[in-house]
């Protein structure tokens, strides 16, 4: 089944109001995701933790629907 | 088998090898490119490591999800502690991290230092 970004996008900001969201389809087949995430709210934690966030704001969608999203989770550097 | 019995079974192979990945297909015949990739940069370090093949145990399949709170797979467990998925394995390759955490953790490996 196949996502649109968008959807994604608006998941991932609605748990993280702050972050700078980027997502790209990386196949054009609305399966293969890239997802770059920047967030204060990933401040002290380790990147597991960074990434767990970010798969509990997509409420359960990674691993079935979304087949693969590669992830990068950052701290603001300003 | 209850989720339960898989925890205990999955904390037995973390706890008896000091590198675990579970992965989907063996590491001579990866069956999902993201298993592939961490394969190869184990491989490529040189570090020995014990592998479950999730595709052939659905009950694993499902459980290591649970255990460690991560919805994908392949998963690397060092010392018992999981330290990620694909994206992070690879991040920290690239980032010399991965070495050092082995390093750290007393785990040889046969890479050359960059």
């Amino acid at each position: 089944m196949a996502m649109d970004p968008s959807e994604i996008k608006a998941l991932i900001k609605e748990t993280f109001p702050d972050a700078d969201v980027e997502i790209r389809d990386l196949a054009g087949d609305g399966e293969h995701f890239a997802a770059q995430v920047v967030s204060k709210a990933f401040e002290g934690l380790s990147r597991v933790q960074q990434h767990q966030m970010v798969y509990k704001a997509l409420k359960g969608k990674m691993g079935g629907e979304l087949h693969a999203l590669a992830l990068q989770t950052s701290v603001p550097t300003d | 088998m209850t989720e339960e019995q898989v925890h205990s079974r999955i904390r037995d192979a973390v706890g008896s090898n000091d590198v675990m990945l579970f992965m989907k297909g063996s590491p001579s015949f990866p069956q999902c490119g993201f298993s592939a990739a961490v394969v190869q940069i184990l491989d490529y370090l040189g570090v020995e490591y014990g592998s479950a093949n999730v595709l052939e145990d659905d009950d694993l399949r499902q459980g290591i999800k649970s255990y460690s709170d991560w919805p994908t797979i392949p998963q690397l467990y060092v010392k018992g502690e999981f330290v990620g998925g694909c994206d992070i394995i690879r991040e920290m390759f690239q980032s010399g991290e991965l070495q050092s955490h082995l390093t750290s953790k007393g785990i040889k490996t046969a890479a050359p230092t960059s």
